[in-house]
């Protein structure tokens, strides 16, 4: 698909922009990826592949990633972690007026304050990006996730 | 092989004081798991297997671990549902390999032996060698050599499996009262498959029962499910237990976000948290009664959730003493409403890996087994509610916990 330069380097700086956010988890910052109305969800790809929709992660609105947001800050028990995300193979799949289909390969480090740093979840993002008030903003995430098994849990999103 | 035999005698002894303590070396020992393994999960006792949903039509199969050991449930020709080993007649190869799929029959990659769909052996090519060379003694014989078929028990479109041809039938397995929690959820209607999440909890199986078993911690450690009334001690509550002990119920009913002079102990009582997108808890009543929540712990594998909306089987496949793997199967009703199957979605992220309020169990069971492991001669404490094993028609009990032990005690020999 033909992009312009200007768009990839946009779409580019969003994702750079994503993972850095994750990466600090600086969560109040991560809803504001999203349109009002967005979908978001991380669903193991043995889900996804037979049309199971079952996610683990599942949020519907900007409201329901914030709801996430405050569960992690104040509802939650967990030992504390470090996230960092690789995000690689971007490449724009469609554009119609419903907005652009991007793809990209993600994997996540995990590291535990007492163990070694581990991949923890490897996956891609199929997305829907939309321009809104002159910036790009996910419309639609879904985290399809290669690595099934999950260590432990899965407390902050991917 | 088939059943269990005892490895040999263990130098355990469990403290005194019975099942109001657990000795810390019953989540550490490998040879307390081997025993573990042959006794509980290959012996005496239907382990959960699946669901008939899954394997609709003959030839539909799925893989499953019970204990150590690799499984294959598959719907026959004749559609009845069948559980072998996987694990060849030959010389022991794992012939299935995918999780899941559709087969006319089985072939083993390494040497090409193939079974039919109730595991007799159909193929063994060279059988009568080639060019009048090797080839199977001619006393060989293929009804000697199929795979070795487990009993299966199915009830209401759930199947159970056990190694034992001397298990008892499955409702006396149950008892009357286990049986009539399980009916609430398998009530005989069709189910529809909504999907699957594993994880890996690096802790003893055990203490994956204990924690679902644990109305005590309920009320305390897990602030979501607190605050938004759907389990905590102030509200009406039961924990129940069969005649032996192995399986059980903690039952409950939704309260209010709502802070009493029973709340006070309950310091995790969020009164100020509202939720943006409350569609997240919409729960509807569904079942008869005014219960909302029932959690059924059935002896040696399975926890069937309903909170709310949000149904689930949770099994557990032990891997080695400090390790297990939770498989979840999240599914609603064949006659759900697409708004129904919605709030099932929804309500599924308190539940999982990533679940609001289960990602709390398994973080913790994480700690359980650092602050076990080192201290493998002391003992945990198990005197909530008392020191005995009845049913009780409160939360703040461990009598769930303990009857556990009083079973497990007796099949282990301790």
């Amino acid at each position: 698909m033909v992009v312009s330069l200007e768009l990839r380097c946009e779409i580019e700086e969003l994702f750079a922009e994503y993972a850095a956010v994750l990466d600090a988890a600086d969560l109040e910052r991560w809803p504001e990826f999203f349109t009002d109305q967005c979908f978001y969800e991380v669903i193991p790809r043995e889900n996804y592949d037979r049309g199971l929709p079952l996610a683990i992660m599942r949020c519907e609105s900007k409201g329901m990633l914030r709801d996430r947001v405050v569960a992690i800050r104040d509802t939650m028990m967990y030992e504390p972690r470090y996230l960092r995300h690789m995000i690689s193979g971007i490449r724009v799949t469609g554009q119609t007026s419903h907005g652009i289909a991007v793809e990209a390969s993600y994997a996540v480090f995990e590291t535990l304050v007492d163990e070694l740093t581990r991949v923890f979840n490897v996956g891609r993002y199929l997305d829907r990006i939309v321009h809104e008030a002159g910036r790009l903003k996910f419309a639609e995430k879904h985290c399809v996730f290669d690595s099934v098994l999950v260590p432990n849990s899965l407390i902050y999103p991917i | 092989m088939t059943t269990a035999t005892a490895p040999t005698t263990l130098d355990r002894r469990w403290p005194e004081a019975g099942v109001t303590r657990v000795p810390f070396w019953a989540y550490t020992d490998p040879q307390v798991y081997e025993r573990e393994m042959s006794l509980i999960f290959c012996g005496e006792s239907w382990a959960y297997v699946g669901l008939e949903v899954e394997i609709p039509h003959p030839g539909d199969f799925k893989q499953v671990m019970l204990g150590d050991r690799p499984v294959v449930m598959v719907r026959d020709e004749q559609g009845a549902v069948r559980v072998f080993v996987n694990s060849c007649a030959h010389r022991g190869v794992k012939f299935c390999r995918a999780p899941w799929g559709h087969v006319q029959h089985f072939t083993c990659p390494y040497h090409q032996w193939t079974y039919d769909l109730q595991g007799h052996l159909r193929g063994v090519p060279f059988r009568r060698g080639l060019k009048h060379q090797g080839g199977m003694p001619a006393e060989f014989s293929r009804e000697e050599h199929g795979l070795e078929a487990l009993q299966v028990t199915v009830r209401h479109g759930v199947v159970f499996a056990s190694f034992s041809p001397h298990v008892e039938p499955f409702g006396d397995y149950l008892g009357p009262t286990m049986l009539a929690y399980f009916d609430r959820v398998f009530d005989g209607r069709a189910l529809r498959l909504l999907g699957y999440t594993r994880q890996r909890i690096p802790s003893n199986w055990k203490l994956m029962f204990e924690n679902i078993k644990d109305p005590y911690h309920a009320s305390l450690m897990h602030v979501f499910l607190v605050t938004f009334g759907l389990f905590r001690a102030d509200q009406p509550s039961a924990v129940c237990m069969d005649d032996t002990g192995r399986h059980a119920c903690l039952i409950s009913r939704r309260g209010e976000q709502r802070a009493t002079p029973d709340t006070a102990d309950i310091r995790n009582l969020r009164e100020d948290l509202k939720l943006h997108d409350p569609r997240l808890l919409d729960p509807v009543r569904e079942f008869p009664g005014d219960v909302t929540v029932v959690l059924q712990t059935l002896w040696p594998n399975l926890i069937i959730q309903q909170q709310s909306n949000t149904l689930a089987m949770r099994q557990i496949v032990p891997r080695g003493p400090a390790a297990f793997e939770l498989l979840w199967t999240f599914f609603g009703y064949a006659d759900d409403t697409e708004e129904m199957t919605l709030k099932r979605l929804r309500q599924a992220n308190l539940m999982g890996p990533a679940g609001l309020v289960s990602a709390d169990d398994s973080e913790v069971m994480k700690l359980s087994q650092d602050g076990i492991a080192g201290y493998t001669e002391a003992a945990g404490v198990l005197e909530m509610g008392g020191h005995g094993t009845e049913n009780t028609e409160h939360m703040v009990t461990e009598a769930a916990i303990r009857a556990f032990y009083q079973y497990y005690r007796h099949v282990m020999g301790f």
